[in-house]
């Protein structure tokens, strides 16, 4: 629901970045996204295509969303554990005194110039 | 053409923009002595029942003013000045479903933030993307109502993170919904264990008063550094 606020966020930082390098153009953007992040992939994408067209310097960039699997760490036995699967729950120990430590981000990775 | 062609590593988070700037407007707001609260919750949970309660028990100590945030329509901002006498402005998101720092803070100049004491920012009423954007608020508020069920922190967990404050509201209807309040407690400290959790009815005035002392505490606290 709030992709396209992200993307706004994002559109801005890489056009700034992109003026700071004098380039002409940017071809793609890679952003990585966590698996628990909030963020819709489909719906990101739609969003991202809408913006571009209002960009300077991104009109052509293809986007390359790679998604990151979620990480959760068990702070009484040690284990890692794939958030989507248990939760906050460890499922070696049954503790809940847990924190993720990966899959909330959403970052922008690098783009391609010219 | 291809030898043009190069790759400019940012490894940036999307969000850190956004960040800095509400770091920022935390940090003059501090030198203001201005406090910033950022209201959340999901549409038709209390959020400006509670700020008239709050702001009626407040208003003879500090100089409030309320920002209501809405996709459109400004029915809060003209409730709240009709039923709270305080400066009241309306936020237009442009379709937007939440607030940044940014318009934060373009809000406040509008209000001219620094003549008061106190600021409520009453957020789009969304349990999902507030959570995402710091606003700059010096301190963030979920309100949650008994018809809304004792798993919303279950099923929306970052906000239930991310928050100072989580209001139980409309408490006087708990016998007419199922919600556990025992479990709804668990269900925050899960997400939350150190967030301060007060139950309050609008309509009988339950736990005004303990809303009004957190408030008082934490507003002066903030004023005194």
């Amino acid at each position: 629901m709030h992709e396209l606020g992200v993307v706004s966020h994002v559109i801005k930082e890489v056009e700034t970045v992109a003026k700071e390098n004098n380039v002409q153009k940017v071809i793609s953007l890679t952003l990585e996204v966590g698996e628990v992040s909030t963020i819709v992939p489909e719906l990101f994408k739609d969003c991202f295509e809408w913006s571009k067209k209002r960009t300077e310097l991104m009109q052509e960039c293809e986007l390359n969303l790679v998604i990151l699997a979620a990480v959760t760490y068990c702070k009484d036995c040690g284990e890692t554990y794939s958030t989507t699967k248990h939760g906050k729950t460890c499922p070696k120990c049954g503790s809940k005194n847990t924190y993720l430590i990966t899959g909330s981000e959403v970052t922008i990775k690098d783009i391609q110039v010219e | 053409m291809g030898n043009n062609v190069r790759t400019i590593l940012l490894e940036k988070s999307a969000f850190a923009d956004n960040d800095a700037e509400a770091d920022a407007l935390r940090e003059k707001l501090k030198k203001e002595g201005v406090f910033l609260v950022n209201v959340m919750s999901s549409p038709g949970a209390g959020k400006t029942s509670t700020l008239t309660s709050l702001i009626n028990r407040l208003k003879s100590s500090y100089k409030v003013a309320v920002m209501e945030a809405d996709i459109d329509s400004d029915v809060d901002a003209r409730s709240i000045a009709k039923n709270t006498g305080v400066e009241s402005i309306q936020l237009h998101t442009g379709g937007m479903c939440h607030l940044d720092a940014y318009m934060t803070e373009t809000g406040l100049d509008a209000v001219d933030g620094k003549s008061f004491d106190v600021v409520f920012l009453e957020n789009v009423g969304n349990l999902v993307c507030p959570a995402e954007f710091d606003t700059g608020a010096c301190l963030d508020v979920v309100i949650l109502s008994t018809s809304e069920g004792d798993d919303k922190p279950l099923k929306y967990p970052l906000i239930f993170e991310k928050c100072d404050l989580v209001v139980i509201s409309k408490i006087d209807a708990v016998k007419f919904f199922t919600f556990d309040f025992d479990k709804c407690v668990e269900n925050i400290r899960m997400r939350n264990p150190n967030a301060t959790i007060i139950a309050i009815s609008n309509r009988t005035g339950e736990g005004i008063d303990a809303l009004t002392t957190y408030f008082t505490n934490m507003i002066n606290k903030w004023k005194e550094n």
